[in-house]
């Protein structure tokens, strides 16, 4: 059914038609929209059975959803920005227990400065933890990712988080094609944990682990993800072949082919992307793009493969590694083992930043006449850091100054 | 429907005029409690009721009542992929004529844009200079859309007043898919005051096209 729907609206459509049985979360800016609706459909009784428990904390939002997952419901919530950091340490054992929580992360930017608005920076930061990571292009990919998402989780025993730019689509209207019960009924069968906690037959799960045996487990755990690589794109086939939509998988490449530059990126920017890339095309310049949906696992494979003709490479960033570059773009260039293809990076869209087809474009001009730096910041008003940084020389020479005389 | 949409351009002509360019693109400026992204959002589905793809999304600024608030809308007969704010708008509607003097309300605007500005002056009363010397003069239009609403839903809320207005000056989108859009979005009688707000500034701002288009042709 296509409707014209708030970004949020559909997500939280979609997650109900998954049956979560437990739903916690606290709210936080840009996330809000969709645990608001999925709370209302839980005390409408559309969505049930149900429990839609309010926390105090994302701390302990996370903390609930590990104990629900722990005794066999099918767990959810979402958060973002600061609650995801706020409820990191619980991230990490959901993934150390392997339960299968969905969570959604509206992503936007960490302080300080305090900003409410869009960057990859807070999935950047639990990047480590032992998550699926799967990041939408589009509305109707959040949606639909949502699904795949617990059917992963629930398969392999691993927390999957999908990773939804925040405003930019959270909270952008636009047509999205919901999916039925019936459809997600099909797709998505009743959860069946490995294993659970039981009053009935008692067992300890998180318990410690000593030098003799932490290795193998972490092992483990990476082995999880490297099957993770296998199902994800059997999966968006299994999908498409049911809904006729391009929805999920592990990387997807537009124009690649015969292009001598590719741009690599991740999120809602691919479609600005994409028009950017449809306009140099026009120009006889021969670049493409190519999205990364899966984050983690990392799809080493399938990036140098769709990269493997590429002269250069071109790594558009929403978070940065302050003190060393850029993040997605290490990965790129581990997966691509290759000193023939030039790599660059731009950061962009930082803290909302917009990212203008019209900028993109001159990324994409600037890469084809080899005049791109290996680290650039889209749109930088370079005058401000001058004077901020002359600013910050003379009053540490004023400070200085004081204290010697 | 066909008797009103004579009076103005219809789509097809604008659509030659614009090339192949299908887009049409709405920047909406006023102040939080106006229901600027409200506005955006009905937009979008009217023109999804229409047929055509539609986006609409808000400026992300954080939200307090009273400051400047921007939204957009963009509608299409082609996928809509970009996800960047409308710097060239073809159409730009001012919630709050406060902001004239504060916001740069007409970055980007072409020659042939459309301005529609909620006030009960004239445009030429607006004191705007020779800042639209280049533009078209019949795109330019004012509607009381705060007085309206306020005789309508007995509360200066414009949104959706303006809408109506907007159909009437660009003929981008129906009277019918704005009417329709409204009365789903505020539902019982909230939606029927609203719906009357929308007629009440459609056909002002209707009869206001027809007296340029007069004048004009004198």
């Amino acid at each position: 059914m296509l409707r014209q729907i708030e970004g949020s609206q559909a997500i939280a459509h979609t997650v109900a038609l998954c049956r979560p049985e437990v739903v916690c979360a606290y709210p936080i800016s840009p996330q809000t929209h969709i645990i608001e609706a999925v709370g209302a459909m839980v005390k409408a009784g559309t969505l049930a059975p149900c429990e839609f428990i309010n926390v105090e904390s994302e701390f302990a939002a996370m903390s609930v959803a590990i104990g629900a997952s722990a005794t066999g419901a099918r767990a959810y919530t979402a958060t973002a920005s600061q609650g995801l950091l706020f409820m990191m340490e619980a991230v990490y054992n959901a993934a150390g227990l392997g339960l299968p929580i969905v969570m959604t992360l509206a992503n936007r930017a960490i302080g300080a400065p305090i900003n409410i608005w869009n960057d990859h920076s807070d999935a950047m930061a639990v990047r480590d933890s032992g998550w699926i990571q799967l990041f939408a292009e589009s509305n109707q990919e959040a949606s639909d990712l949502h699904v795949q998402a617990f059917r992963l989780a629930e398969e392999l025993s691993v927390p999957v988080m999908v990773c939804v730019d925040g405003f930019i689509l959270t909270h952008a209207v636009e047509g999205v094609d919901l999916l039925d019960q019936s459809f997600v009924d099909s797709f998505l069968p009743p959860y069946e944990p490995r294993q659970m906690l039981d009053t009935k037959a008692p067992v300890s799960i998180g318990a410690m682990v000593g030098p003799e045996a932490f290795e193998e487990v972490r092992y483990l755990a990476h082995l999880r993800q490297l099957d993770a690589l296998k199902r994800i794109p059997e999966i968006a086939r299994e999908f498409f072949e049911a809904t006729g939509r391009d929805s999920g998988g592990l990387v997807r490449p537009y124009r690649t082919e015969d292009a001598e530059t590719v741009v690599v990126a991740m999120g809602s920017v691919l479609g600005t992307l994409k028009d950017a890339v449809d306009a140099r095309r026009d120009l006889g310049e021969l670049v493409g793009v190519l999205g990364v949906t899966s984050f983690r696992p990392f799809p080493s494979e399938a990036v140098r493969d769709a990269l493997a003709h590429a002269r250069q490479v071109v790594v558009i960033e929403k978070a940065f590694n302050v003190g060393a570059g850029g993040v997605l773009s290490t990965d790129i260039a581990i997966a691509l083992h290759s000193e023939q293809t030039l790599l660059r990076t731009v950061v962009a869209g930082l803290g909302g930043r917009a990212i203008t087809r019209r900028s993109l474009e001159k990324v994409l001009v600037d890469a084809s006449r080899d005049e791109l730096a290996a680290l650039t910041f889209l749109d930088l008003d370079q005058g401000a850091v001058d004077r901020e940084r002359a600013l910050m020389q003379t009053s540490r020479g004023a400070v200085s100054g004081k204290a010697s005389a | 429907m066909g008797s009103r949409r004579g009076t103005f351009a219809t789509r097809e002509i604008i659509a030659q005029a614009k090339g192949n360019r299908t887009v049409f693109q709405i920047r909406i400026h006023g102040r939080g409690g106006q229901g600027v992204v409200t506005a955006a959002e009905i937009l979008s589905f009217a023109a999804f009721d229409e047929g055509r793809h539609a986006q609409a999304f808000p400026s992300f600024g954080s939200e307090r009542t009273g400051a400047p608030v921007v939204s957009f809308c963009r509608f299409d007969d082609r996928v809509i992929r970009t996800r960047e704010p409308v710097m060239e708008p073809d159409a730009v509607i001012i919630q709050d004529v406060t902001l004239i003097h504060q916001v740069d309300l007409f970055s980007g605007l072409s020659p042939e844009g459309y301005v529609l500005i909620n006030t009960s002056n004239s445009f030429s009363d607006l004191g705007f200079g020779d800042f639209f010397d280049q533009y078209q003069l019949e795109h330019l239009m004012t509607c009381p859309a705060t007085d309206i609403a306020l005789e309508h839903l007995g509360r200066p809320l414009p949104n959706a007043a303006l809408l109506g207005g907007f159909a009437a000056l660009t003929g981008e989108i129906t009277y019918d898919a704005i009417d329709k859009a409204v009365r789903e979005h505020f539902t019982g009688p909230v939606g029927e005051r609203n719906a009357a707000a929308v007629k009440a500034a459609f056909d002002y701002v209707a009869s206001k096209v027809k007296e340029t288009a007069r004048a004009s042709t004198n």
